[in-house]
């Protein structure tokens, strides 16, 4: 089965980006695949590689970076949410004249087009939040 | 159009202000439309204070978007349901709610209510026959 996943809740404060990115880890390991994984609302904050937690603690980024890499996994962040939240890539950064970028590897930045468009193509679309 | 059509369902289930969700749930929802999909709105929960009339953000000096979901009809979205109790439990009837309607071109534009009272069965019906429910 494809599956879409969309994420709506920021690392640490809430169990969602976890619960999706063990929901996502599970499924490839059951031989399903993931069509994206979509990042909104403050899910956009999963993205930023600006993110130290302390050492005896998941490091929520680098995990779904390293999943995306690994897997080969499109992962796509809003673009409008993330404008509001901080998180740019090299270019929006330069778009905004902005002094750094802070996208993380794995993710890119894109519409809200990518996730209707996931919710088209996969078998099934799950919603990770609130 | 494309021949994969599904239907999709926004629940909204939160008050319009106080986090973003109500917003950037518009945000999808109007940008979805591009995408020709047959679309229903829900409205549950503090979500339906969404559609109240006569809002008035000032106060709070927060953007006032409450005026976009008259314009839904033109975005082709036609059906927008609201939970009977969710209004119910809140003190709401339909009078409080915004009138919105679409117009319909194979009736010589006649103008139709978008809005449909349900109940949690007729709702939970609704939702069976979605296949993509996306939450707000």
């Amino acid at each position: 089965m494809i599956f879409g996943i969309q994420v709506n809740e920021g690392p640490y404060t809430h169990q969602a980006s976890d619960s999706a990115y063990h929901f996502a880890k599970a499924a490839i390991e059951g031989g399903h695949k993931i069509y994206r994984v979509f990042f909104y609302h403050d899910g956009v904050n999963n993205a930023t590689n600006l993110t130290t937690p302390p050492q005896d603690d998941r490091n929520i980024v680098n995990r779904w970076s390293e999943l995306a890499t690994e897997h080969e996994i499109d992962m796509v962040v809003c673009i409008a949410a993330a404008q509001r939240r901080g998180i740019v890539d090299a270019d929006e950064a330069k778009r905004h004249g902005k002094g750094g970028h802070n996208l993380a590897d794995g993710f890119r930045i894109s519409g809200l087009g990518q996730l209707i468009e996931m919710g088209i193509e996969a078998d099934r679309t799950l919603v990770f939040g609130d | 159009m494309s021949q994969n059509v599904k239907k999709f369902c926004y629940v909204n289930r939160k008050a319009p202000y106080g986090t973003i969700y109500a917003w950037e749930s518009l945000e999808v929802v109007l940008i979805g439309a591009a995408f020709e999909q047959d679309v229903t709105l829900v409205f549950m929960d503090d979500g339906v204070f969404q559609l109240v009339k006569g809002m008035n953000t000032k106060g709070a000096a927060m953007k006032d978007f409450s005026k976009t979901y008259s314009a839904l009809g033109d975005y082709d979205i036609t059906k927008i349901y609201i939970d009977k109790e969710s209004l119910d439990e809140r003190g709401l009837t339909l009078d409080d709610l915004q009138h919105l309607t679409w117009e319909d071109e194979n009736e010589d534009w006649a103008e139709k209510d978008s809005i449909h009272l349900v109940d949690r069965k007729a709702l939970g019906a609704l939702l069976e026959e979605q296949d993509v429910v996306l939450s707000f």
